[in-house]
């Protein structure tokens, strides 16, 4: 076991766990803002590895260039869901909120296979493609970029989050909307907000992912289901926990996967968030 | 509160004999076309499983996105028995239905101490580890599954090769087995004690129940029924690997299923495996041939359509026209 392979796997789970992150706070952002789990977020992931290939496909755009704008679109697209179809089922029943991502979840699947097919479509020698080599280390650039691209991205949202005004808006609307309300905070534009930048999250993982992952109309089922177990992990609605639970979650399913095997890389994963969940049943940073 | 089902009444008596016997006649009508033959058959399945989630998810309230696994045991269950001990299929559905129960009660014991969220999340992750491990566990057959040993046809084989209909029959007796089971259990002390659990869990408690024995035994009803129709499946296709029997989207379409027919309702299930069932292979059939998924596409739109307009399933809208039915379901809000 030489120290290279033990850094090698470190930045690839450290890569991954990042991704996971972005996708899980995106996650968690909107449960704690509106107690509504978002089962349509894998394919908002899947959406924006979509435009990301197409720009690339089509303009020859390196999906490097073009993150902020497929952020940006995500951004968008998360509103439009929200003021088309999450503000109908606000004051329903828990389980029409659950129709209504879940049938989300299976509309966008089928858009995607509708126009696209359910080929697997790869971005070729973008600017990221290749290895570097540090001090002996051989590492390949996509996922080292996946490390730094959305480490930046969490500190941005970190601090839009914890350092400005509508952040913290959005932190009490999270913590008591009604005690918000009388504050004289609009928890509706809160709700899209959070919508907002949750979708803008997911797309800058999606781009950071499109250098190194194939994309197909599946594809967003593989990674949200790690970003579900994080944000459970983490704890539902817990922001900082689903940071942490993302990067363990990295780590640990790279860490398996090389000593177990790949096939049961996710085992271990599961099973740490039953033995968390059983000593916390909020998970780890979840209010008690 | 909700008040029990009034199903006894004349009309709804004679309304349920109705329904019966021409669920009974079905196959002298469509048994030629095994298409149609096949889809009732799903239909019968599905709603079995449906009931079977209910019990813990819409009366105890414990919603799973895991029922896949006890599907998946019992089907897993009656081909091992087949091929390792050369057993009767009979003692296969025992088997199949008794030790996916015994799994279900195993993994209630932590996961009953989970809510909310916590619960669906867990229930998740036990399937997924299970469904992981069986694809590489050689014992089991691995990804590429086993096949059940093809035996001469005849009841005491469970085994029909050139006629379907048989196996219609068998899963029209385990529904309405499964469905008198939950009538009973509906008005019974125990049906109220779960939905008491549903509602109030804390004032369950200080009545001096333990809600954790009562979701227990909610666990081991519906893993064993989800189990029996595993071991249903396995008999009727002969084959299993993780995908088919214990993949995600099996757990995933019983509980929306159920879920979209009504949740803790008697017929629910029923009804919403009757709509859904046909509408998703119909509208394949239709649309396939460009390879495009436009049935999917219909349906994610559907479910959305439903989600806005009538978010208490389609048992809400049955009771709207129905007119023997007093109005007493509540959406529950979550």
């Amino acid at each position: 076991m030489s120290e290279q392979l033990i850094i090698q796997l470190i930045v690839s789970g450290l890569g991954m766990g990042f991704i996971f992150a972005l996708i899980a706070i995106g996650l968690t952002l909107i449960y704690g803002v509106m107690n509504v789990v978002n089962f349509a977020h894998g394919e908002f992931l899947m959406l924006g590895m979509y435009a990301s290939y197409l720009a690339y496909a089509t303009w020859g755009a390196d999906p490097l260039v073009t993150l902020p704008f497929v952020a940006a679109a995500m951004f968008l697209f998360g509103l439009m869901v929200y003021y088309l179809l999450i503000r109908k089922v606000l004051t329903g029943s828990m389980q029409s909120q659950i129709f209504a991502t879940f049938g989300l979840m299976v509309f966008l699947q089928a858009l995607a296979q509708f126009f696209m097919g359910a080929d697997y479509f790869a971005v070729q020698n973008s600017y990221l493609s290749g290895v570097i080599t540090l001090g002996g280390v051989v590492l390949p650039v996509p996922q080292v970029a996946a490390l730094v691209g959305s480490s930046l991205a969490t500190l941005v949202l970190y601090g839009l989050v914890f350092r400005t005004g509508v952040g913290r808006q959005l932190r009490a609307a999270s913590q008591d909307a009604q005690a918000a309300s009388t504050l004289g905070i609009n928890a509706s534009s809160m709700y899209a907000l959070a919508w907002g930048i949750g979708s803008a999250c997911v797309g800058v993982a999606a781009s950071l992912l499109s250098n190194f992952y194939y994309v197909f109309p599946r594809v967003g089922a593989i990674f949200v289901l790690l970003a579900y177990v994080a944000v459970a992990l983490g704890g539902f609605g817990s922001i900082h926990g689903a940071l942490v639970a993302g990067l363990l979650i990295g780590l640990l399913q790279v860490a398996s996967g090389f000593f177990i095997s790949s096939e049961l890389k996710f085992v271990p994963v599961y099973m740490l968030y039953l033995i968390v969940v059983l000593l916390r049943p909020r998970g780890l940073f979840g209010k008690m | 509160m909700r008040m029990p089902s009034r199903v006894a009444s004349p009309a709804g008596l004679a309304a349920l004999l109705l329904l019966l016997a021409v669920l009974i006649a079905l196959p002298l009508l469509i048994g030629e076309r095994p298409f149609e033959l096949r889809m009732a058959t799903v239909i019968l399945l599905f709603a079995i499983m449906g009931q079977g989630w209910n019990v813990l998810g819409g009366y105890a309230g414990q919603v799973s996105i895991g029922h896949g696994l006890y599907f998946g045991l019992g089907a897993y269950t009656a081909v091992l028995l087949a091929v390792r001990l050369d057993l009767s299929p009979w003692i296969g559905l025992l088997a199949g239905t008794l030790l996916p129960a015994f799994c279900a009660v195993l993994v209630g014991i932590p996961c009953f101490r989970l809510r909310g969220h916590y619960f669906v999340i867990a229930t998740l992750v036990v399937a997924e580890s299970v469904f992981q491990i069986f694809t590489v566990w050689e014992w089991v057959g691995s990804a590429v599954g086993i096949e059940m040993p093809v035996k001469s046809e005849g009841w005491a084989n469970f085994q029909f090769h050139r006629d379907k209909t048989p196996y219609y029959y068998i899963a029209l007796a385990m529904l309405v087995l499964v469905t008198a089971g939950k009538w009973w259990l509906h008005r019974s002390r125990l049906g109220f004690i779960l939905r008491a659990i549903r509602d109030e869990e804390e004032a369950v408690r200080s009545l001096g129940f333990s809600p954790q024995f009562y979701k227990s035994v909610a666990m081991a009803i519906s893993g064993g029924i989800l189990g029996a129709a595993g071991v249903f499946h396995a008999q009727y296709v002969l084959f299993v690997d993780p995908f088919s029997v214990l993949g995600l989207h099996i757990s995933v379409l019983v509980a929306l299923f159920a879920i979209m027919g009504g949740v803790g309702t008697l017929a629910g299930p029923i009804l919403g495996a009757a709509i859904l069932v046909p509408m998703s292979e119909y509208s394949r059939v239709y649309f396939s041939g460009s390879g495009r998924n436009i049935d999917l596409l219909i349906y994610g739109a559907l479910i959305m359509l439903i989600a806005v307009y009538r978010p208490d399933g389609l048992m809400g809208l049955w009771q709207r026209v129905n007119p023997f039915r007093q109005q007493s379901v509540p959406v529950r809000k979550g």
